[in-house]
């Protein structure tokens, strides 16, 4: 019951994308501004900024995550269909698994097209590694959604929720961010640092099985007024 | 096995912060009974819904279906409940027919000819391909009202269902409401509009900042009634 619920959250909110393409486009869009503001910023007579890349790729994931949270909540606040879901014969916290799962989603297809940009306009060797560099990435998408999709559900009906989620979201997610950037660096140097990142990637791990406990024992108590 | 033929409310109360929302309700709701929440708006009637509905956790009292507490009853027992809201709970990016597939596929209701019954009795049969978003708010509140009963619910919780309606269609969900009743269903009514609830209900529970005035069958003179109560209280 808990996957099969968890499943059709995500098959609906991709069903509703598919016909919308509303947070596909926004986010996409908002993560590629950003690297090229980062481009023309940091790039200097064709020659960028030393380890600019990893930061950067990172900064516009987690830019790009919070609205694509954001949006992904506001359907669900519009006709309070976040209640109903809440109603399902099912574990509640099966609700917030679907929720993160179509974040994870939608960040894994914005990152696709990410990290060829970021190492075409930084010069920078992130595809020399291709596998660790998706364990890398994944892990932190991870890491990143099901905190922001937490607060995201908990603010749902708040009205200062456009504020509030950074404010709550970032402090709580900036070690998923340190490892994210200091293990892409590690995966950017000639040759990389294989057992650095490595090491960054089993912390993201780690951080994930944290985050998610915690995520899926609390999701319940919090959502019940 | 979760399935009851009646909700106990006993010494309910729900604090909000320092507002007290609900204040030692003692209610008892039965299959068959179309029990009409009456009060003002902020009376607590939403609150008694969304407790009933397990959205809203009681600071204090219990909630008994069927002699046991919904802790008890696992989560299993929101299958036997039906929920319609003021707000319908319906996506408007998705076509009528993929609302009601969605939500039955969620209580796990085999949902082909479900989703044709549904649609017939909400009267969309001919643009259930349609999305929700182009509805009027007529025909998103029939269609709300078939998606919350689409899991046949012992317990059905309305909240001021005949917002938006027209004469007609508040007949006919005024029928179905006593339809569900003598199928054995316990319907329980959140509402203002005492015209609406005068001759509908069958029992009626009077209710003001969160206090039970009054719990007793419905008669004649409901509105009479109601302003006798409120203007004691």
């Amino acid at each position: 019951m808990f996957t099969r619920t968890a499943l059709l959250v995500l098959k609906k909110d991709f069903a509703i994308e598919v016909r919308s393409r509303e947070i596909l486009y926004t986010t996409l869009l908002f993560a590629l501004s950003c690297v090229l503001i980062f481009s023309i910023a940091f790039v200097k007579e064709g020659e960028p900024l030393l380890d600019a890349a990893a930061g950067i790729l990172w900064i516009a994931v987690e830019f790009a995550g919070t609205l694509a949270l954001g949006k992904t909540f506001e359907r669900e606040r519009y006709s309070e269909t976040l209640r109903a879901l809440l109603l399902a014969p099912a574990p509640r916290a099966a609700i917030y698994v679907g929720k993160m799962l179509g974040v994870v989603v939608l960040l894994a297809v914005a990152e696709a097209l990410l990290v060829p940009l970021v190492a075409l306009l930084f010069h920078a060797p992130l595809l020399a590694q291709p596998l660790l560099l998706m364990a890398l990435v994944a892990a932190g998408t991870i890491g990143f959604s099901s905190v922001g999709t937490l607060f995201a559900a908990m603010l749902v009906r708040a009205r200062s929720r456009d504020v509030m989620l950074p404010i709550l979201l970032y402090p709580m997610t900036v070690p998923v961010m340190i490892a994210g950037v200091r293990g892409t660096s590690a995966l950017m140097q000639s040759p990389a640092d294989v057992p650095s990142a490595i090491m960054w990637i089993g912390l993201l791990a780690s951080m994930d099985v944290v985050f998610m406990t915690i995520a899926l024992w609390t999701f319940e108590p919090l959502m019940t007024e | 096995m979760s399935d009851f033929d009646e909700v106990r409310l006993l010494d309910v109360s729900r604090h909000f912060g320092r507002r007290r929302a609900l204040s030692h309700v003692s209610l008892t709701a039965r299959a068959g009974d179309i029990l009409g929440l009456l009060g003002p708006n902020g009376a607590g009637k939403s609150t008694i819904i969304g407790a009933l509905a397990t959205l809203v956790a009681p600071t204090s009292g219990e909630i008994h279906y069927g002699g046991q507490r919904a802790r008890a009853l696992g989560d299993g027992l929101r299958r036997h409940i039906g929920l319609l809201a003021h707000e319908l709970h319906l996506y408007p990016e998705l076509t009528a027919r993929q609302n009601l597939e969605f939500f039955a596929q969620l209580y796990g209701v085999h949902s082909g000819p479900a989703i044709d019954t549904a649609l017939e009795r909400a009267a969309l049969a001919d643009r259930g391909h349609e999305e929700v978003q182009g509805f009027s708010r007529g025909m998103r509140q029939r269609l709300a009202l078939e998606r919350s009963l689409l899991h046949h619910p012992r317990l059905v919780l309305f909240d001021e269902p005949f917002t938006g309606l027209d004469d007609h269609a508040v007949g006919i969900v005024a029928g179905r409401l006593r339809e569900l009743a003598a199928s054995g269903a316990i319907v329980i009514i959140a509402t203002h509009d005492l015209d609406l609830a005068d001759g509908l209900v069958t029992r009626v529970a009077l209710i003001r900042e969160g206090k039970l005035l009054s719990d007793e069958p419905a008669a004649a003179g409901l509105r009479a009634r109601y302003r006798s109560v409120m203007g004691r209280a």
